[in-house]
Parts: C-alpha cells; structure tokens; sequence
C-alpha cells in the first residue's frame, strides 16, 4: 500500500506541472486582456499597469516567476480585484466550495443509497419505480431548473427557508440539496443495480440459510459488495461536486470558488485563473486517490494488483 | 435505513425554524440592504474603474462638492464655498473647517493636492486618472513627460484653501467632482500600508480605512456584503438618516429579482427585462424607470467595405425603426436615439437628426452603388454573449433586410474577445454603449476624436476634430454648446455610428425607502434616504 501511495504522488508532481503550463499559456492567448473595459484606458496607462504586474517582461520570464512563486506558495497578484492576493482569494473561498460540496455528497449518499437499496429490496414494487422515475427525473432536471423551483417553493411561496447567501445553517440546506439531487440519482440507480447482482449471489443466500436477521444479511453482507460502483463513482463524483458549484453557488449567492473561478475567466484574471486551476486539479487527483484506496480496502482483489 | 431517513427529514423541519435571512429583524430596520451588481474590485478611488464601485465609494467618501440629487447642480460638500476667475480657469475652494476624517483628523486642502497627485502618478496606473486631465498639466504629469507634480494645476495655498488652475474653461468641473477619480485620501493611512503609488495594500481594508463621507465601512465579506455604518463625525451627520447600508454584490439578474421578492433587498441594481411587464401590472409602486445618461449604438468600421463608404453608413442609420425596438423589442422604458448625446445635459438642447426613412436610405444606397442591396458585401453584427444584445441585433437584422435588402449575420464573443475584436478593427458592425460619467454632452463627443481610445472605428475627421478643439476653449455656454451641435450633426451624417436608443435606469425599490431623487446619471445621494417602516 505504502508503494502504491508513494507511486501514486509521484505522478502529481509531473501531472501538475504539465497543468500549470497549459494553463499558464492558454490563458494569455486567449484574445483580450485583463484591462480590457469599454471605457478603454490609455498606452500609457495600459502600459505602467503591465508594468506593475510584470507583464511587460518576456513570456518565459514570466512563466518561470510565476513556478517561483508557486514554490513559495505565493500564486500572485489578482489584476481584477487587487484589494487581495490570489492566494487570500482562494484561501477565503475554496473552504466555503468545500463544505458545500461535502453537504451535496452527503445528501447524494444517504437519499441515492437509501433509495437504491429500498428499490432493490422491493424490486418491480411501486416503491421501486416511484425511487427509479424520482431517480431519472433528478439525472434529468438541471441545477438551474431544480434551484429556482426549491426557491420558489421553499422561499417566495412559503417562507421555509432562507434561499440567498451562506451564514447559519438553513442557508446551506438548499443549495446542497440542488448541488446533490443529480448525484443522489446517480448513486440510486448505481446502488439498486450493484445491490441485485448481490442479493442473487450464492454467498447472500448461504447467509439467509444460515438463518441471520434479513437487515443484517442485506447491511452487512449485501452492502459491502453491493455498493462497490458507487465508491469507484465517488471520486469523480466528490471532484465534480468541488468543481461543478458553479452554477449553485450563483442561484443561492454562495461566495465559493466556482463563482471566482468563472469570473476570473471572463475578466481575463490570468493569476486567478492558474491559481483555481491549480487548486482543481489538486483536488481532483487527491480524491481519486482517496477513492482508489477505499477501493482496494473494500476488495482484495484490487490490492492485489 | 427508515431510521436514518427519519432523522434527515427532522433535520430538514428543524433547520426550516432557524432564523433566516428571508425577513429583516428589527434590529436592521434602519438599514438600507441595496444589491449592487457585482463584487466590487476594491475601495481604493485611484484604483478602481465601475459603477457598481462608485456607489460603495459615494457612501463612505465625499469630494469638495456633491450634486443636487434631481439637477445634478453643484452644491458645497467638504468645500463649503469656492470662487471661479472669469475666464473660468482658475478656482479657489475653502475646505470647511468642521470637516473630519473618518478618525477625527480634520480633512485638509493638502489632502486633496495628495489625493490628486497620487491618481495622477504614473506608476499608480490609475485607469480614471484622464478624469483629471481638465488640470493644467496633469495630463503631461500622468503620461510621465512632466515629473515636477508643483507644475500641476492643483495647489494647497494653506489648511483650509485649495487653488486650482484648469488647462481649458471646463463647465462641469464643479459637477465632477462627486465621482470617485476626485475623492480626498487620508495620507496618513495610505503610506501606513504601502507607498503612495501602491496598487492593492490593506489600507482599504475594514478597520484600516479612514474616510470621510457619510459612512464608514465596517464589514466587508467579498462575494457576501459590504456593510457601511453611519459616520458620527461626519460634518453633516445629523442630515443623515440611515444607520447604515449593506450592499449585495448580486450580479446575477434573476437571483437579484429573487432576493427582491424574498425581502432580502430594499432596492436592486437593476431588474431582468422580462420582468417589467410583470411589475408594470402588478406592483408598479415598486417599479422605477428613469431617464438614464447613456446610448446604446452600433459602430461601424470605416476601414473595411461596406462601411467605408459614408453614403452606406447613412442608408443603415435611416433604415432601422427605433420606435418599433423601443415598444415592441424591450418595452422597458428606453427612449429611441435620434441623436448620439443623450438628453440631460442641461446647457446642451438634444439634437433629433435621425429618422427612419426608408426611401432615403434605399436612394442613399443606389446612389453609392448598390442598388436594391445588389453587390453589397455580407455583414456581421459582432455583440458580447448576451440574451437582450442578440435580441436587438436580430430585430435590426431583420430591418435591415426588409428595407436595404443587405445580407446581416450576426456573430456573439465572450466579453474579452468583443472587446478585443473592436480594438484591433476586427469587425464590420460592433454592438457598443456609452454611459456619460459627466452630465455633459461632450463627455460622448469626445469619443470619436482622431486617435482616440474610445474611437474603436478607424473613423477621422479634421473638422470634427477641430470643432471639439474649439468647444474646449470656449468660455462662452451657448457658444459652446453650438460648436459642440455642429460636432455631433457631422458624426451623425455620414459618421461611424448608428444610435439605437437611449437608455432607461431601471430597478425596484421598496416602498418603505423615502428621500429618493431620481437623476440622469444614475447617482444615489444616500445620505438623503431613508426608511419609514410604516410603509412596509
């Protein structure tokens, strides 16, 4: 495991490299710049302010100030927003992208489980296709379709909960709820599907022979190998979470890092840019790891290879 | 699993009883919760650029003079008089003696002289330093051909008198000087954190920055809401009602509308446009729609065919129906262009050139050698990414092809890309705005001079030039305003734009905020408003 682990973290260094060079380049070709306005500003001043941020240096200087920084920690100034650095930027908002995106997996894990081992233990039941139809139906309506409704219902037409901002703890139920439902079905379909396969195998019924209580043949022994698709889908999944609030946090002005991260796309903020990347790309290749551990945990089988 | 689903569900029924935000406590009732589009940049006035900054900053700083909520009228500020020479070039300003800073130091006319020179130094890279080019030799100053800042028209005779020397007889300079490019800074403060001509330092963080405008700020949590309190040692402050404002950075559209309707907000930063209708009918004592200081037009490069003939340039100006885009296209009270200058400026009469008629236009395009459309080269119209953009530019599209017969597409970039597109003369037709910053009709005109930033065009014309040269040296009001009519008159026949309409200052306020004035500039006198709950 030890080797594996150590395997795996040497391909971060390499991996990352190559995404912080991509990204550093693309961006600065792409047309535009960040003091690009409609009122546009003078030669002279577009002048002192590359000056002010070094762009007036040659590219590969830059590029190898910028992996200087980097090795410092230090991830630049922001051109758009200077009252703060990039690194204070994103310090202020990825914890906040974070918890949400742990909330929505948390709802996605106890509604897309609990749904999918319901249906499968009453399979082709009412249940059953009331859970697969609700399953399809969350695959299918989009964050931007889902969050207005819940807004509408739990917000303007009952004053249930809170629908803007990110403070006391009802404010977060919707957005993760929103942020959730497509992987809570996801995980419904996965769990049922994985679930049948087991209940039918040999081992579950050597289990109910051997006269065990039906909850403890299906949470103990079904489970663990039932459940198996959904961990492998959950690295992607908590990545697309962390990565994919974008669109949450604008319906329910959650200041996270996916508002930040778009922004800084279209304003051109090459430093915001690189540095969100950066802590993206960290995220993902960690919980894919952290995935692929739980995974060999789960079945030997892995760990063997 | 029953269990577990049970103890969510409680979770959910309990977490509805914790105190939201969805209604305002008693506790806020004097403060006024305003959205205020996007997140501000900074609170640095040398170092910022936007609207949605500009209100932040009109709350917590206040220049020599402020401006009559309703007549945009200069009225005595932290100035509370001043002198002007005949010829309009000189002014002497008394700084009021009872004027603080935000931490009881007295604001004094060297705090001016410091702010000015600090926006005007190079290195600063102020984008808003040009605001100040109307002072003798800040221009030479800012461009870094002149270094001796004491040769600049802005001199701090003593504490409480500031002397100023204009470069030409400027009518609005006194009107200017409630925008943020001419806020005193507290010296102090600023070289507490950094040097003078440092972009980004902490002094504007909260507890660090020193103000002396009718607030202070108190809290600010970017992307959440930036909260200014009433300032006591204000000189003024028993004029102001509010305890205080919490601003919103809400930049998108429907979740602003949203946070309307939840009660989050007393007043948004704008409305979606599919939405008036619905408040028109509904609630119009909500629904504010004002008169707005700005044109929404397209330009034309001249360098390119087709629009390098003016007579082409013409025969599309009379051909589109701006009436019908009004009424019909975005029903939320704009005003058809029959001019590029917006009416508003009160010492400049709105000109009304530019009709829609189609048999001139099709006469227009004959004689420059495309009858009936024929031969003449396919068009793009080049907009940034936007629903209502493209709305417009397919109605036009369609106008045009009724009426000239012309083959228009249309084609959207991203922001940065449009921008771009238009600086480099990528284009044939580009979808542009202009939202004055000065109540005066020059603050348009000035665009399209030669050489210009603004220009974008490729568009010249010596007389056009040379009139606005002469309107800059011209004392005299009327005299003024006539060569500036003669200006616009020639940019808008044969010229490298298409006015399409004027635009209107739209939002929603709630009827329990009272004292609003509204004015053509979209400015918000805040110490003015305040709350009667009554209302609610």
């Amino acid at each position: 495991m030890v080797v594996f682990l150590l395997k795996r973290f040497g391909e971060f260094v390499p991996t990352l490299f190559v995404i912080i060079t991509i990204t550093f380049f693309l961006v600065r070709l792409a047309p535009g710049g960040p003091f690009d306005s409609e009122k546009r500003v003078s030669p002279e001043v577009l002048a002192q302010l590359e000056a002010h941020y070094h762009m007036d240096r040659p590219l590969l200087r830059q590029y190898w100030d910028y992996l200087s920084g980097l090795v410092r920690l230090d991830f630049g100034p922001s051109f758009r927003k200077p009252s703060r650095t990039v690194r204070e930027w994103l310090l202020l908002r990825l914890p906040i992208s974070i918890e949400l995106g742990i909330y929505a997996l948390a709802f996605s894990l106890v509604f897309g489980l609990g749904a999918g081992i319901l249906s499968s233990l009453r399979q082709n039941s009412l249940l059953d296709h009331g859970a697969t139809s609700l399953a399809m139906l969350g695959i299918c309506i989009p964050a931007f379709v889902l969050g207005p409704l819940l807004v509408l219902v739990f917000g303007l037409w009952n004053d249930w909960l809170p629908i803007l901002g990110w403070t006391t703890p009802a404010h977060k139920i919707l957005p993760s709820i929103t942020l959730g439902a497509a992987y809570a079905a996801y995980i419904a379909r996965m769990t049922r599907g994985g679930m049948l396969e087991t209940l039918s195998q040999d081992f579950i019924r050597t289990a109910r022979a051997k006269g065990l209580r039906e909850s403890r043949v299906v949470l103990r022994h079904g489970l663990r190998s039932g459940i198996q698709p959904v961990v492998a889908f959950l690295g992607p999944a908590a990545a697309g979470l962390l990565t994919g609030s974008f669109v949450v946090e604008t319906i329910f002005l959650v200041p996270g890092l996916g508002r930040e991260f778009v922004e800084s796309a279209f304003n051109r903020d090459y430093t915001m840019i690189s540095g969100a990347v950066l802590v993206y790309a960290v995220l993902v290749m960690v919980l894919n790891l952290v995935s692929d551990v739980i995974l060999a945990w789960l079945d030997p089988r892995i760990r063997a290879r | 699993m029953k269990t577990h689903l049970f103890i969510f569900y409680l979770c959910l029924v309990s977490a509805s009883c914790f105190p939201g935000c969805s209604s305002r406590s008693p506790a806020d009732q004097n403060i006024l919760q305003a959205g205020n589009g996007a997140e501000v940049q900074d609170l640095d006035p040398h170092v910022v650029s936007g609207v949605t900054e500009h209100r932040v900053l009109s709350s917590l700083f206040e220049g020599l003079t402020d401006a009559d909520a309703a007549t945009l009228e200069p009225m005595p500020a932290a100035a509370d008089r001043w002198e002007v020479s005949d010829d309009g070039l000189h002014y002497t300003f008394h700084i009021r003696p009872e004027a603080r800073w935000s931490n009881g130091d007295p604001v004094t006319a060297r705090d001016f002289a410091y702010a000015w020179r600090r926006i005007l130094s190079p290195t600063l890279g102020s984008e808003y330093a040009y605001m100040l080019y109307c002072l003798k030799n800040a221009r030479a100053y800012n461009e870094g051909k002149l270094r001796d800042f004491d040769q600049v028209g802005a001199f701090a005779a003593d504490v409480e008198t500031l002397q100023v020397e204009l470069e030409n007889p400027t009518p609005y300079f006194l009107s200017m000087q409630n925008h943020f490019a001419w806020f005193p800074v507290h010296q102090p403060t600023i070289e507490q954190f950094g040097r003078m001509d440092e972009r980004g330092t902490a002094w504007t963080r909260p507890g660090n920055l020193v103000c002396n405008g009718p607030f202070i700020l108190d809290d600010w949590l970017p992307n959440e809401k930036l909260s200014v309190r009433k300032n006591p040692l204000y000189w003024d402050a028993d004029a102001v009602r509010l305890s205080g404002i919490d601003f919103h950075p809400i930049e998108n559209l429907q979740t602003e509308d949203r946070a309307f309707r939840s009660g989050l907000l007393h007043l948004t930063a704008t409305i979606p446009l599919h939405r008036v209708a619905v408040y028109r009918r509904d609630r119009p004592e909500i629904l504010h729609i004002h008169p707005y200081f700005g044109c929404y037009f397209y330009r034309m490069n001249v360098t390119r065919p087709p629009f390098d003939n003016p007579l082409v340039r013409q025969a599309f100006a009379l051909s589109i129906n701006r009436e019908e885009i009004v009424t019909n296209v975005l029903r939320g009270g704009e005003q058809p262009a029959t001019a590029f200058v917006p009416p508003g400026d009160s010492k400049y009469p709105a000109m009304n050139v530019l009709h829609f008629d189609v048999e001139r236009a099709r006469a227009l395009l004959a004689e420059a050698g495309y009858p009936d459309g024929r031969g003449l080269p396919p068009v793009n119209i080049l907009y940034n990414t936007s629903e209502a953009h493209r709305t417009v530019a397919e109605t036009v599209q369609r106008m045009w092809k009724e009426n000239l017969n012309a083959d228009v597409r249309l084609l959207n970039q991203d922001w940065k890309t449009y921008l771009s597109s238009m600086n480099t003369l990528d284009y044939e037709m580009a979808r542009s705005a202009w939202i004055g910053d000065v109540a005066d009709a020059v603050n348009f005109l000035e665009c399209f001079q030669t050489d210009v930033g603004n220009n974008r065009t490729g568009w010249s014309s010596p007389e056009y030039d040379a009139l606005l040269g002469q309107a800059y040296a011209e004392a005299d009001v009327t005299k003024r305003s006539l060569l500036l009519q003669q200006a616009e008159a020639l940019l808008l026949e044969g010229g490298p734009i298409i006015p399409v309409y004027f635009y209107s200052w739209k939002f929603l306020m709630a009827p329990e905020v009272k004292g609003f004035t509204p004015n053509i500039l979209g400015y918000y006198r805040w110490k003015d408003l305040y709350l009667d709950p009554g209302e609610e």
